[in-house]
């Protein structure tokens, strides 16, 4: 689990920012270098006529650098540097509005939602893929054992929870030696670690839920670990002590997917090995002679339903076996050098010729929400991608269960297989090409990949594999270690993809750390995942409001505040440079110091800021329509042709209140403070106009904002006109004594807006983005309340029935078993359970979305 | 014009979501610290109206400005065409015919006659008072180098009492070695044409008291200042000043010093305070000192009545009839289209999803 370095993470956003700040400043050279020379040709030309002006006749040769240097001091404004300021404290904001968020509380587990990273939240707003852990994100991780297959028997198959079946029962009271053995090890063939509970029971401690489910479900079956005393374990079994010593432990790694224990019997000194594993791990290791067909058959048909499995073995080891081993085995756990592998390969040497004892079901229930969380977040355009360490069937039926693949005939699901390289080339290819054949039908495709192949795949075939991960907008990818996680993650933002990762465990935080944005969930296998994650969440359906409502609306609110900022520095150094224009092109400020500095800390900087309250649509609208999200996938609301509007825009209101000032005070009024004090009056009410008709909703605190600005703007000049020895010394007394101010005034912003109203009117009536329409129907239909009801009960969870994975497949069970992937190498179309109801699921989202957002990302 | 006053009419208050019910969240609170505290800040739930663009709203709004717009643009056109003006450009005519081929030699040279008669014909009644302004073009008071060479702290008087404060005044600080009372480019190069107004021989009296501002004449220019070494060095740029008058009393400098932001300015001369009757002619003898010629700049005598609005400026009466004349132009045009082409806003079936959906299934 090793955790690697993680990257500082820079949002798409802030990217899109820093590139227009690069385009501005290369238009500030531009400006400069254009003036520079056009002001250094006046003076030559014209500016030595001024003889008032006193131009020295010798001068050196870096006089030619003056100019320009005055332009670049009087454009520097241009680049809003306030801006990271803003930003900072929005972002912020946006963080706390997520850690403050009720409907992202989880009752359950007391833990609220937490950004960790205040950066990021825009990010939110545009994710591409995202890619989800299984085991306690999508399922709750409350592992429950409910089936076993103990020597070719079955139990709980009846009613779907063995510890009621009353054959176990029977046989457990039976003593039959098989069902004994398997129940030792469900008890012993662990690290659980019995502790004394406050109300007198046993607890158990454990690092894994599934041994945790195990010594419990043993324990109700009359097989309880009562004490641990060093190495000696002591189980009541029907009120008989049994003691074992545990010689030696072999460690469960994600590489050997199994573990084992070597006990000592301390009633007749036989030594077992007992081990517990993955089917393919403990299977393939039978003792020769013995019949596994019956195990296999068990294994797929618990995975069919979703239930987790493990293979329980066991051999009774000479003394001097185990006495040779155990030399070894103490020889690997001292060296230094690749003692995980040396250990591994040690510890095969013993786990072998095992006797198959049974077959462990057990559950992990979906959380609640889950599927509809899927659902909503694919009909806002995200891919998803399940990486999971379980094994593939498992996978694919959990993938089922909570709609994250729809079964056939809408969906189809594609395996990559193959051991060597070429046969996974080949799967890959065939893959590619079915995809590329079905694009045209409606058809929702998924891959499915195990932890060898991608392997392969992620090695050899790295370009087939990106285009096919670029084409398929669901994957699977089962039997997957945390670097390979890391990988994928890695390999879709090498696409220029936003990622979101999102785990629970430590074999997570790899991918979450690589990832745009790492989600933990602050769940039951620690917080490992959430400390490293940029946000945490308690349950997976939060998911949903994270990314559409704090996502959706930081970006939202970031984009118009960026943008705006760049708006009015860009106004004010239009005026400056318009006014160079008709000063002789000798860079001389029309605004003085106070004035420039307050315009960017002042006056412009309060009203903005309250966007963080905007709200375009109301929650309920986005939760509904999910599709809206497209808007900010896309980056529609900030990229360089919005940006272009805006630099217009600045443009337009530079020359409206320039032009209208030096015409109303030409002549005898053309007093230089008093101008500069009318320009940047007219730029302070235009910019109050501009945040008004770009605010979609207005809380008090916006008029607040917006109106007592304007008022602020004129209670501090007032002050300053009331000081003698400023040079603004009685002009604001003066300006608002004339009617020609105030009507100069409204003038501007007639002018100024009408044209801005007129066009936003146009398009938001003929030309509607969906966002409009959107925002027109929450006004004149109020919402849909039936979809307010359908969110609210989604949000709370108490009304809502828990529904176990197993429920929507039991209906359709089929005793007998119907393998859902054949195994021979040449199917690569399978069917995916078509007795399954398929009324359950939902419609697809549409196929343009996606590929209208590859479109946009190619241009 | 304004989203936020329309509020009541448009807005739709936005509460979203039932808060709940107070004592369980309290409850909730006690037993919890971490959970987080229930406003409707915290929530994003403070209460909201979304006015959206209505055809209605849009259309009077711009019905509106034209309503507002035009009331005021004909009273400010009058105000500006009941201002009576009399312009006389004098710079070429003031040069004798001879020396009009060397207009700079003719005015730099200090021997040569300056003076120069006009006549100008009142056009109408001109009631008192009649502002006399100096008008200059293409003269840049606003270049960089020259509006910012001047000292306030000397013009003050607040820097000592000899005024050796000339920072900020190159290269017009110091003759000699000793410092220029007032400093700077500005002072230096102030105008010197002068005029003398007679109606029929009789002599026009022009007060040139109180054409400066007031709050110059008290605070910014000093009354224990008095001119020093001022004009005293080779190159003589405009005026003189007398040595005994106090800067706070040399109101053709204050009014000099306020400098212009365009380089087309007028600025204040004097004023005759009497009423002035249609046909009379006014002989103008003035001294045409002001070195113009260099910088092809034109100098014109204006003598104009004032209104409400200042001077003679149609361009704000025009200015508001036309943007008037627009909005109702463009509030008919969208009432047309609205009536011609209408569409219903917030129709769900424009979202292409549901497009797509009905046509999929």
């Amino acid at each position: 689990m090793s955790r690697g370095i993680p990257e500082p993470k820079l949002t798409a956003v802030d990217a899109m920012i820093d590139k227009l700040t690069g385009a501005i400043f290369l238009f500030q050279i531009v400006v400069v270098v254009v003036l520079g020379i056009a002001g250094n040709v006046w003076k030559d030309t014209e500016a030595r006529k001024l003889w008032y002006v006193m131009y020295p006749i010798e001068k050196p040769w870096y006089e030619l650098l003056i100019i320009p240097l005055r332009f670049e001091l009087l454009c520097s404004i241009m680049i809003p540097i306030s801006i990271k300021v803003s930003l900072d404290l929005v972002k912020g904001l946006y963080a706390k509005f997520i850690d403050w968020d009720e409907l992202m509380y989880d009752l359950e587990t007391k833990t609220p939602s937490h950004a960790t990273n205040t950066a990021i939240s825009e990010d939110l707003g545009q994710v591409e893929y995202i890619l989800t852990d299984k085991t306690g994100t999508l399922t709750e991780n409350k592992m429950v054992f409910k089936r076993c297959c103990i020597s070719g028997t079955y139990y709980g198959n009846e009613s779907g929870d063995a510890l009621k079946d009353i054959s176990l029962l029977d046989a457990i009271s039976g003593n039959t030696p098989d069902v004994i053995r398997f129940l030792m090890i469900m008890a012993i063939c662990n690290t659980v670690v019995p502790v004394k509970c406050s109300t007198g029971n046993i607890c158990y401690k454990a690092q894994s839920q599934d041994e945790e489910a195990l010594v419990n479900a043993a324990n109700l079956l009359h097989m309880s670990l009562t004490n641990k005393n060093g190495s000696v374990l002591d189980v009541n079994f029907n009120g008989r002590m049994i003691q074992y010593e545990i010689l030696d432990i072999l460690e469960f790694t994600s590489d050997r997917k199994r573990m084992s224990v070597v006990v000592k019997d301390l009633q007749n000194g036989v030594i077992l090995l007992l081990t517990k594993g993955a089917d393919e791990v403990i299977l393939p290791y039978a003792s020769h002679g013995q019949q596994v067909r019956i195990f296999f058959d068990a294994v797929e048909q618990y995975a069919q339903l979703g239930l987790r499995t493990l293979c329980f073995g066991c051999r009774e080891l000479e003394d001097d076996e185990y006495r040779n081993w155990a030399s070894l085995f103490k020889e690997a756990n001292s060296t230094l050098i690749d003692r995980e592998w040396k250990l591994a390969e040690v510890c095969q040497k013993l786990e072998r010729d095992l006797k198959i004892i049974g077959v462990t079901a057990i559950e992990d229930r979906l959380q609640e929400g889950v599927t509809e969380t899927i659902e909503t977040l694919r009909k806002a355009g995200i891919n998803f991608w399940m990486l999971t360490g379980d094994k593939q069937s498992t996978a694919i039926q959990i993938a089922l269960s909570c709609n994250f693949i729809s079964p056939e005939p809408k969906g189809q699901l594609l395996m990559i297989t193959g051991k060597t390289v070429d046969e996974v080339l080949q799967s890959i290819e065939r893959i590619l090409l079915t995809i590329r054949i079905t694009t045209s039908e409606p058809k929702e495709v998924a891959f499915v990949v195990d932890g060898w192949a991608l392997e392969i795949a992620l090695r050899y075939h790295k370009s087939e594999f990106t285009s096919l991960a670029i084409l398929s907008r669901t994957a699977i990818c089962c039997r997957t270690t945390p670097s390979q996680k890391a990988q994928l993650v890695a390999l879709l933002k090498s696409c220029d993809y936003r990622t979101l990762a999102i785990g629970d465990g430590g074999n997570d935080v790899r991918m979450i750390q690589h990832a745009d944005i790492g989600v933990g969930i602050s769940g039951r296998e620690g917080l490992q995942a959430a400390r490293a994650a940029d946000y945490s969440i308690g349950k997976f359906r939060f998911l949903k409001r994270l990314i559409l409502v704090h996502g959706r609306y930081s970006y939202n609110r970031t984009a118009f505040l960026s943008q705006y900022s760049f708006y009015k520095s860009l106004l004010i150094c239009f005026i400056q440079i318009l006014f160079s224009l008709i000063s002789g092109m000798s860079g001389s400020s029309l605004f003085n110091s106070f004035s420039l500095m307050a315009y960017n800390v002042f006056y412009t900087s309060i009203p903005v800021l309250t966007s963080v309250l905007d709200k375009d649509l109301s929650e309920n609208t986005v939760m509904q329509n999910p599709q809206i999200l497209f808007y900010c996938q896309a980056g529609r609301i900030l990229n360089p042709s919005t940006f272009a509007g805006w630099f217009f825009r600045s443009l337009f209101h530079a020359v409206v209140v320039f032009m209208i000032t030096v015409h109303a005070y030409s002549d005898e009024k053309c007093e230089l403070e008093e101008l500069s004090m009318v320009v940047l009056s007219g730029c302070i009410w235009l910019q109050a106009f501009v945040v008004v008709i770009e605010t979609n909703s207005f809380t008090l605190v916006q008029h607040l904002a917006i109106w007592g600005n304007l008022v602020g703007f004129y209670i501090i000049n007032y002050i300053l006109s009331a000081i003698p020895s400023v040079g603004m010394y009685t002009i604001m007394f003066r300006l608002c004594r004339q009617p020609s101010y105030w009507i100069t005034l409204f003038l501007i912003v007639a002018l100024g807006m009408g044209p801005v109203l007129a066009i936003k009117y146009f398009r938001y009536t003929y030309r509607p983005s969906k966002i409009n329409t959107l925002q027109q129907e929450e006004r004149f239909h109020g919402g849909r309340i039936l979809t307010i009801e359908e969110c609210e009960s989604q949000e709370n969870p108490l009304e809502k029935d828990l529904s176990p994975v197993t429920i929507v497949h039991n209906k359709n069970r089929n005793p007998v078993y119907e393998p859902l992937l054949s195994d021979s190498p040449t199917a690569t179309r399978r069917s995916l359970g078509t007795s399954i109801n398929f009324d359950s699921f939902q419609p697809i989202q549409p196929r343009f979305f996606s590929s209208h957002l590859r479109n946009l990302k190619s241009n | 014009m304004n989203n936020a006053s329309s509020s009541g009419i448009n807005g739709v208050a936005e509460g979203t979501g039932p808060p709940p019910p107070a004592a369980a969240v309290a409850a909730a609170i006690k037993k919890n610290s971490k959970r987080p505290k229930y406003s409707k800040f915290t929530q994003q739930e403070l209460p909201a109206c979304k006015p959206i663009l209505t055809p209605q709203w849009v259309i009077s709004v711009f019905l509106l400005i034209g309503v507002v717009f035009i009331p005021i643009g004909i009273p400010s056109l009058l105000a500006s065409r009941d201002v009576v003006e009399i312009i006389d450009r004098y710079d070429y005519e003031c040069i004798p015919e001879d020396m009009r081929n060397d207009k700079v030699g003719y005015i730099q040279n200090g021997n040569s006659e300056k003076s120069c008669t006009r006549t100008l014909k009142v056009p109408k009644d001109m009631k008192q008072p009649i502002y006399i302004y100096y008008e200059l073009s293409n003269f840049y008071q606003n270049h960089r180098r020259y509006v910012k060479s001047r000292n306030d702290v000397q013009l003050r008087g607040s820097g000592g009492d000899d005024g050796s404060d000339t920072s900020g005044c190159d290269p017009e600080s110091s003759n000699d070695g000793k410092p220029i009372v007032p400093c700077g480019l500005i002072a230096w190069s102030l105008f010197n044409d002068t005029y003398k107004f007679s109606i029929n021989t009789q002599e026009l009296a022009v007060n040139k008291k109180g054409i400066s501002w007031k709050s110059d004449r008290d605070h910014k220019f000093g009354s224990n200042v008095f001119p020093k070494n001022f004009q005293s060095g080779k190159l003589i740029g405009g005026a003189k000043l007398n040595d005994s008058i106090p800067l706070s009393d040399q109101e053709d400098l204050i009014v000099w010093m306020r400098t212009a932001a365009l380089p087309t300015f007028r600025k204040l001369y004097g004023k005759i305070e009497q009423d002035l009757t249609a046909n009379q002619v006014i002989t103008v003898i003035l001294e045409n000192n002001y070195n113009t010629y260099s910088f092809s700049g034109k100098k014109k005598l204006v003598l104009s009545t004032t209104s409400w609005l200042g001077g003679k400026n149609d361009f704000l009466g025009i200015a508001y009839l036309t943007v008037g004349g627009i909005c109702f132009f463009l509030a008919i045009l969208f009432v047309i289209i609205y009536l011609v082409k209408p569409r219903k806003l917030g129709d769900p079936s424009y979202l292409s999803w549901n497009r797509n959906q009905t046509g999929q299934l």
